[in-house]
């Protein structure tokens, strides 16, 4: 103790104290931070969000404005959640290319990493749905039989029974669901895009989402069997009337035609 | 019966002309020439013995195929199995039970046929033949004719002098279809106000049907589509399907400001609004929602309703506006009913003023 009293007015003691006072400002900060794990994270995270709005910059601020808040042209990005952009973009469906009814899917231009930078960019702009991780849809602990009549309870009046889609007004439709990334399905289900209403946790649980995730697996997926065999796009009594009068009846009326072309007469005329 | 009631200008000029007899040129009585028929060409089978047994087997080959069909057919169902799938080309994968009979009936129906086609157009005879009109009416002595037996046979059966059998037997006959028309009381009894009302009562909770639970005001985001049903309604319920057919809603929040019509903010909380999810037309479930028009379009007939304009019909056959169902929240933050639709929901039907 005499020690320490006898240096305090060393002319170094009090950029000692600054600097003890410092590390154990950040020691403590570094011990009861939210999110403490990932100084490198959180860095990495700053460093994509960084990366983010330069590519919003240049791809999506001349309809969402400069600072996603919005324009004539586009609706405002803040509180949409990287769930949003994970969809929108991994889908290809933005940047649109032109306006209309509806912006529909093509080739995605973007990969991964640059839709996860966009993604971090919007998140950080308001909260919203983040994009799910995989255990979220995928197949383990996913009841089919439920995932069925969750569907047919809320989506299959636009999707179609087994997702195939089908139209609305103006010119909108609502796709088929066939070949769509699980992911995409989720992340639409919970963020409503376009015209679709959004069906968030609230409503519809995390484990309804993964039970119709894995019925349209079951009833649209790449090793789905079609007992009946020529399933016509599936859209029911719509594609199978027309193939029953345009193909069936021509059918009979072709042979009818032909035996009564056919004359039975020895002599030809 | 014989045609001596026609006069003699009405009737072809010759009945049993044989073919291609000469035709008659127009004359005073006749103003249109008749061109008769075509002289009758025999077929090969008519004049070649070998060609016509040909046609005989071709004809027996076919109902033969009809059979192996068949017995196909019995075997396919016998022996695949139920779960079997093969491919095959443009079909896909098919399960192969349903290929097999389908394929079978259809074969065995059509060399039926086809065996009856070909034996009628190679074998039977194709003469051609006249078959003139008939008058319809009898002729005058079989008319009478059945005059006197109805009246003999009425006179045998002493229906006239025994009055009681007579009558008695009129009296059964008459009260028999009384039974028929008694039973059409089973179609009833009218639905009375059932039409009028649902489960919907006032302090009713808003059940989520996905999660079977009260929906709280915070659980519907703007944008979203929520169905729910009246609280105490039971999926496995003898009456459910009635019920749920009148009182099912459809739930969405709008902007408060975004709600044009002003009973319909009224009836409405913190901008969720809770419309009937039955159309006014004939009634098809209609939840084709889209979240940023507010529309709703009936899948079946394309009404299409403006949700946010007090679901007045802007497209389509229906008649009347989407009923809506007055919410708010109880004591315990839940949304509920503050009373039952103010008017019938569904189609309108002749009571419904």
């Amino acid at each position: 103790m005499k020690k320490l009293s006898a240096r305090r007015r060393h002319p170094l003691a009090a950029l000692v104290v600054l600097l003890l006072a410092l590390a154990c400002t950040g020691g403590l900060y570094a011990a009861f931070a939210p999110a403490s794990k990932a100084q490198a994270d959180e860095s990495a995270q700053s460093l994509a969000i960084d990366e983010g709005k330069k590519l919003y910059a240049v791809g999506c601020a001349s309809c969402h404005g400069t600072g996603g808040q919005g324009t004539s042209d586009g609706p405002s990005l803040v509180g949409v959640g990287a769930a949003a952009v994970d969809f929108q973009v991994g889908t290809g469906r933005m940047p649109a290319q032109q306006p209309g009814a509806q912006v529909p899917k093509k080739k995605v231009i973007y990969s991964q990493a640059e839709i996860d930078q966009l993604a971090a960019y919007i998140a950080s702009l308001g909260a919203g749905p983040a994009i799910p991780s995989e255990e979220k849809y995928g197949p383990e602990g996913a009841d089919i039989a439920k995932g069925g009549e969750l569907f047919r309870t809320n989506c299959a009046q636009c999707h179609n029974f087994t997702g195939k889609g089908g139209a609305l007004t103006h010119g909108k439709y609502a796709p088929s669901l066939e070949g769509v990334d699980p992911k995409h399905i989720y992340e639409a289900m919970q963020t409503g895009p376009q015209n679709m209403p959004s069906f968030p946790d609230t409503t519809l649980s995390e484990q309804n989402k993964k039970d119709i995730i894995a019925y349209l697996d079951a009833v649209n997926g790449d090793d789905t069997e079609s007992p009946g065999g020529l399933s016509l796009g599936g859209l029911g009594p719509v594609s199978e009337g027309l193939f029953a009068w345009v193909f069936g009846l021509g059918a009979l009326i072709a042979v009818a035609v032909w035996v009564a072309a056919r004359t039975a007469k020895a002599k030809k005329s | 019966m014989s045609s001596q009631d026609i006069p003699e200008e009405n009737l072809p000029a010759e009945q049993d002309r044989p073919h291609g007899a000469a035709a008659r040129p127009a004359d005073e009585t006749n103003p249109f020439a008749d061109p008769g028929l075509p002289p009758h060409e025999p077929r090969v089978q008519d004049v070649d013995e070998r060609a016509a047994k040909r046609s005989e087997r071709t004809v027996a080959l076919l109902f033969t195929l009809s059979m192996l069909a068949t017995i196909a057919f019995i075997a396919a169902f016998v022996a695949i199995d139920v779960d079997k799938s093969v491919y095959i080309f443009p079909l896909g994968h098919i399960s192969a039970l349903n290929f097999a009979l389908g394929m079978t009936l259809g074969v065995a129906l059509f060399a039926i046929g086809a065996g009856a086609v070909h034996w009628a157009r190679t074998l039977m005879s194709d003469e051609e033949v006249a078959d003139e009109r008939h008058p319809i009416e009898a002729s005058p002595e079989v008319r009478a004719k059945v005059h006197a037996d109805f009246k003999q046979g009425a006179k045998e059966s002493v229906i006239g002098r025994r009055k009681l059998i007579r009558n008695t037997m009129l009296g059964a006959l008459t009260l028999v279809p009384l039974s028929g028309v008694v039973l059409l009381r089973d179609l009833g009894p009218l639905p009375g106000t059932k039409l009028r009302h649902t489960l919907w009562s006032k302090g009713k909770l808003l059940v989520n049907m996905n999660t079977n639970e009260p929906l709280r005001p915070s659980d519907v985001a703007v944008g979203s589509l929520t169905f729910a049903m009246p609280e105490g309604l039971e999926e496995h319920d003898e009456d459910f399907q009635n019920e749920i057919a009148k009182a099912a809603l459809m739930i969405i929040r709008l902007e408060p400001d975004s709600i044009k019509d002003k009973r319909e903010l009224e009836w409405s909380h913190e901008g969720i609004v809770a419309y009937s999810k039955i159309c006014t037309h004939v009634g098809c479930p209609i939840s084709l929602y889209e979240q940023q028009t507010h529309h709703a379009l009936c899948p079946c007939h394309q009404s299409t309703f403006d949700l946010a304009d007090g679901a007045r019909v802007i497209f389509g056959p229906a008649g009347h506006a989407l009923p809506q169902l007055r919410i708010g929240v109880n004591d315990e933050g839940y949304l509920e009913a503050l009373g039952d639709f103010e008017e019938p929901v569904g189609p309108a039907y002749w009571e419904r003023g």
